[in-house]
């Protein structure tokens, strides 16, 4: 009505006529370079996350896929009857007396018969200097073929003896020429010697089946060291596992699903889990060693203790996706069943329950990948530094003898001072993951195929 | 192996008790099941539950009562003066223990006859090396007294095995009886089973308490334990951590704050990687990505989530460390003594809790209603505000929620420090240095063969109920926060 409410500066709407409808004035550019910046941000987010995943994954493969092949050497050996059985009456007990001590100059002589017979040039002119292209772990080996085998005695036999870890490591580019100067386990020349037999086929490297089907190994022969026992350590493991947890999970989910009237109890009940699901794992292994093992004696490294405290931790993870999966049944099957008559536990028993399987299987094998993965807990009930050198040969063995598990091994290998180990390790870890991956596909293939949307 | 044998016992007395109750129920109904108040077979149900629940319940009680009621008694036998210095009760009770086990294989091996076995003025030096020779672990030569508890022990155990079997075999004979007994025409045994399976089913939920408690419990026992040998104020103010490995030499200093420091320090680290990467990735999952991207890259990087915490720490340790080393290291800028430092550590937990971050902070962006979103459209605001603008300051109660919650799993993550950390508690600022943390302070007093009641052990408790209080108070506030963000938009 009065020109009092105008701008008081007039000359305002003149700036603004100057600007095109079409070219962006400056604070839209700039309105929008920060709209840009912006989603470049997110997309940054997401690139640096998915770049970590590839870095990692690369990384495990490039340095794991070398535990999977192994050097062997291949020679004759004179089983020098002179040697391992002086009395000459091929008696299984006179035989036992000789030590592996017994056993490692026929194998040096061997290789070194290979050397001179192939004319091969090389300093090493004395049968000792080839102790440091063997495995240590190499006498062992054929002193126990000799033990079963007593009548070898006095034959040349065709062996494949491990190759020390340094020829290994060597032949697999960890151990490298300039490193060998400062090593005191291998010199320059066996380096030479070593180039010089791989052509000729007797140092080989192959699949290294041992690393997958055997046990851990001493310190100092990382060569022959295998994850097979703690695969099986971790098997009976989560054989407790799912045959607790399983049962336990689905009949409290039922109940505070199902039959909990709202109350008190039933909400302590519901905020412990929700509170236990986020317990920091290792309070998990206090627990285990307090009760499992000071209160209650149960034996120190047994797979059973560690399935009892993976158990206490996947429990609140199974119960959470099982109570999910029962919500998901629609009310009006419950309503159905008790409509012809069913009882409530009826109904859940033969109804609900059957309808929501699928998901409490999946939630199930989720709850169990991460308990096999899980290793701080079995640090402290002492699943780790024991070396268990046999499978166990049944269930109870299994459950109650000392073991350790895939991670726990893992870990062992990662605190080892020698570098070959971490490529043990990383070798554990492809095998774990394969496990992992494996248990997350059925999982996945399980939701996908059976989940019923209602 | 007796206990098996007395499990299948049990269950076979059950089986049948099933199979008598269902015909004695039928045949009360003159073979017509509808003249039965519930289906036959839930007759057998309730004589099976009644024979199986009481017997097997009995025998884990017993079980779990007879090392402690023979412990008591047999304690009694050892005189003061044959637990020597740097020894305890528990340590001489363990011998005696294995002593009796030792005893009871080698006579069931058939390397010692049960004459010597059971008699008390035998030959020590005797016993112990028939023992070695049986293969049975004894640590030392076995003196007079604990050869005695340890028959003693062995005697009692045998008796109270024989007493067990007598009395769960009766019961669940009783059981059975009983079950068959009631079962007739007008027994209501379909409710009488239900009420049995709801309370199994009560019982599978109370699981959860007993953990709870028995968390607590452990953790306080132990703590108590610990502050009686050390004291509580030194725990909480001593600005060093310095066990000494001699043992009971009093000459420890355990103080936590600088676990506390490390912890917190790494953590930080840890938060810096993973709250930026998170959050910007789930702002875009959420606002900008097309389905399709949406639906490759989430998957992509929750993988980072199911990946198993060792695996972090073998990266932190052999692929972070080096490569912090070449660029910080002595051969680069000189801050970084060796691979292990907080920030090798820090890195390769931000890495694990990016996913963490990410599908959370996803949750609670796609809770934020679209009306609000609408509404700064209808205004001309861009995108980008209306996210800084409008979404943001929605989710922000959400958000930070989430951050707790990753950083108690950031407090509580043990492997990687283990792995990444290093060993030397420091107070120190310098991120490239090696500091420890409260989680691999408490591996490495338990782990090794360190015994449970010199305090360097038992310290470990003291942290644990520390890092439990810690974790859970973060966990409370922060799905405090969460649910209650969560219900404001419902």
């Amino acid at each position: 009505m009065t020109d009092a409410s105008l701008p008081a500066n007039p000359a305002a709407p003149e700036t603004r006529k100057s600007v095109s409808l079409v070219a962006p004035d400056a604070r839209t550019q700039k309105r929008k370079a920060a709209e840009a910046r912006f989603r470049m941000y997110g997309i940054a987010g997401i690139a640096t996350g998915i770049f970590f995943l590839v870095v990692l994954l690369s990384t495990i493969v490039a340095s794991g896929t070398g535990a999977f092949q192994q050097t062997f050497i291949n020679v004759s050996v004179y089983l020098d009857p002179a040697k391992l059985d002086k009395k000459g009456n091929r008696d299984p007990e006179d035989i036992k007396k000789v030590s592996t001590f017994g056993y490692t100059p026929l194998i040096q002589q061997a290789l070194f018969d290979v050397v001179e017979t192939n004319n091969l040039e090389t300093p090493l002119a004395k049968r000792g200097d080839m102790k440091a292209l063997i495995s240590a772990s190499a006498a062992a080996q054929l002193r126990d073929v000799v033990l079963e085998n007593p009548g070898l005695i006095g034959e040349t036999v065709d062996f494949r003896i491990l190759a020390s870890s340094r020829v290994d490591g060597y032949l697999k580019d960890r151990v490298k020429r300039e490193d060998v100067v400062r090593d005191k386990n291998i010199d320059a020349e066996h380096l030479d010697l070593i180039d010089l037999l791989v052509p000729l086929g007797i140092v080989e490297k192959t699949f290294n089946m041992d690393f997958v089907t055997g046990a851990d190994a001493s310190e100092s022969r990382p060569e022959a060291a295998g994850i097979g026992v703690a695969m099986a350590g971790s098997f009976f493991m989560m054989l407790v596992v799912l045959v607790l947890s399983l049962p336990i999970g689905v009949a409290a989910s039922i109940y505070l699903e199902e039959f909990a009237p709202k109350n008190r109890w039933t909400d302590l009940i519901e905020v412990n889990i929700a509170n236990l699901a986020a317990v920091p794992s290792i309070v998990f292994g206090i627990l285990g060693l307090a009760v499992f093992i000071q209160f209650m004696h149960l034996p120190q490294s047994a797979p059973l203790v560690g399935g009892l405290v993976l158990t206490l931790m996947t429990l609140p993870t199974i119960i959470i996706s099982t109570r999910a999966s029962l919500k998901a049944v629609p009310p009006s099957i419950r309503d159905a069943a008790l409509g012809v008559g069913a009882s409530k536990m009826q109904a859940v028993f033969h109804h609900v329950l059957p309808l929501a399987a699928p998901g409490i299987l999946t939630g199930t094998i989720i709850g169990l990948a991460q308990a096999l993965g899980e290793t701080a807990p079995l640090l402290l009930i002492g699943m780790v530094g024991f070396i268990a050198s046999n499978a166990p040969d049944g269930i109870a063995s299994g459950l109650l003898d000392p073991n350790s598990a895939m991670p726990a091994q893992i870990y062992e290998w990662a605190k080892r001072a020698d570098p070959a180990f971490y490529e043990r390790a990383w070798g554990g870890i492809i095998i774990l993951l394969v496990f992992l991956i494996t248990m997350n596909t059925i999982a996945v293939i399980l939701r996908r195929r059976f989940e019923r949307r209602w | 192996m007796p206990l098996l044998w007395l499990s299948v016992l049990i269950v076979a007395l059950s089986a049948a008790g099933f199979i008598l109750a269902r015909q004695r129920a039928l045949a009360s109904a003159g073979g017509d099941t509808r003249q039965l108040h519930s289906l036959p077979v839930y007759y057998g149900s309730n004589a099976f539950m009644k024979s199986v629940f009481p017997a097997f319940g009995l025998m884990f009680l017993w079980l779990l009562a007879q090392p402690l009621v023979l412990d008591n008694r047999v304690a009694g036998m050892i005189p003061e003066t044959e637990i020597s210095e740097g020894s305890n009760m528990g340590l001489v009770m363990s011998e005696v223990r294995r002593t009796a086990d030792g005893l009871e294989r080698a006579v069931a091996s058939g390397a010692m006859d049960e004459g010597i076995a059971t008699d008390g003025n035998a030959d020590t030096a005797a016993i112990t090396k028939q023992l070695k020779d049986a293969g049975q672990v004894v640590t030392a030569d076995i003196s007079r007294p604990v050869l005695n508890a340890a028959q003693a022990y062995r005697g009692m155990s045998a008796v109270s095995n024989i007493a067990m079997s007598i009395v769960v075999f009766l019961v669940a004979v009783a059981g059975a009886a009983w079950g068959v007994m009631e079962s007739g025409r007008d027994f209501r045994a379909r409710n009488v089973v239900e009420q049995g399976i709801l309370a199994i089913l009560i019982a599978a939920a109370s699981v959860a308490i007993l953990t709870t408690i028995g968390i607590i419990l452990s953790l306080i026992f132990n703590t108590v334990e610990f502050f009686r040998l050390y004291p509580a104020a030194d725990f909480f103010t001593l600005l060093e951590w310095a066990p000494s490995f001699s043992g009971r030499g009093g000459a420890s200093s355990l103080g936590i704050l600088p676990l506390l420091w490390g912890t917190i320090y790494i953590s930080i680290v840890a938060l810096l990687v993973a709250v930026p990467i998170g959050l910007f990735s789930a702002v875009y999952l959420s606002e900008y990505a097309s389905p399709r991207v949406r639906g490759i890259a989430k998957p992509l990087l929750e993988i980072l989530a199911g990946i198993p915490t060792i695996v972090y720490g073998l990266f932190a340790l052999l692929t972070i460390g080096p490569m912090l080393m070449s660029v910080f290291g002595s051969d680069g800028a000189g801050w970084m003594g060796g691979g292990r430092s907080v920030m090798t550590a820090g890195i390769a937990m931000g890495i694990m809790l990016i996913p963490f971050v990410s599908s959370l902070s996803d949750d609670i962006i796609n809770a934020v209603p679209q009306s609000l979103r609408d509404g700064s459209y209808g205004l001309g605001a861009t995108r980008s505000e209306t996210i800084r603008q409008v979404v943001l300051p929605a989710a922000l109660p959400g958000i930070v929620g989430a951050i707790l919650l990753a950083a108690s799993r950031a407090i509580g993550e043990t492997m990687i420090v283990v792995l990444g950390a290093g060993a030397a508690a420091r107070l120190s600022l310098n991120p490239f240095e090696a500091m420890t943390t409260v989680t691999a302070k408490i591996v490495s007093q338990l782990t090794g063969d360190s015994d449970f009641a010199s305090p360097e052990a038992l310290v470990a408790f003291a942290l644990g109920i520390t890092l439990f209080v810690l974790t859970l108070c973060l966990n409370i506030f922060a799905l405090y926060i969460v649910r209650k963000y969560r219900e404001q938009y419902e």
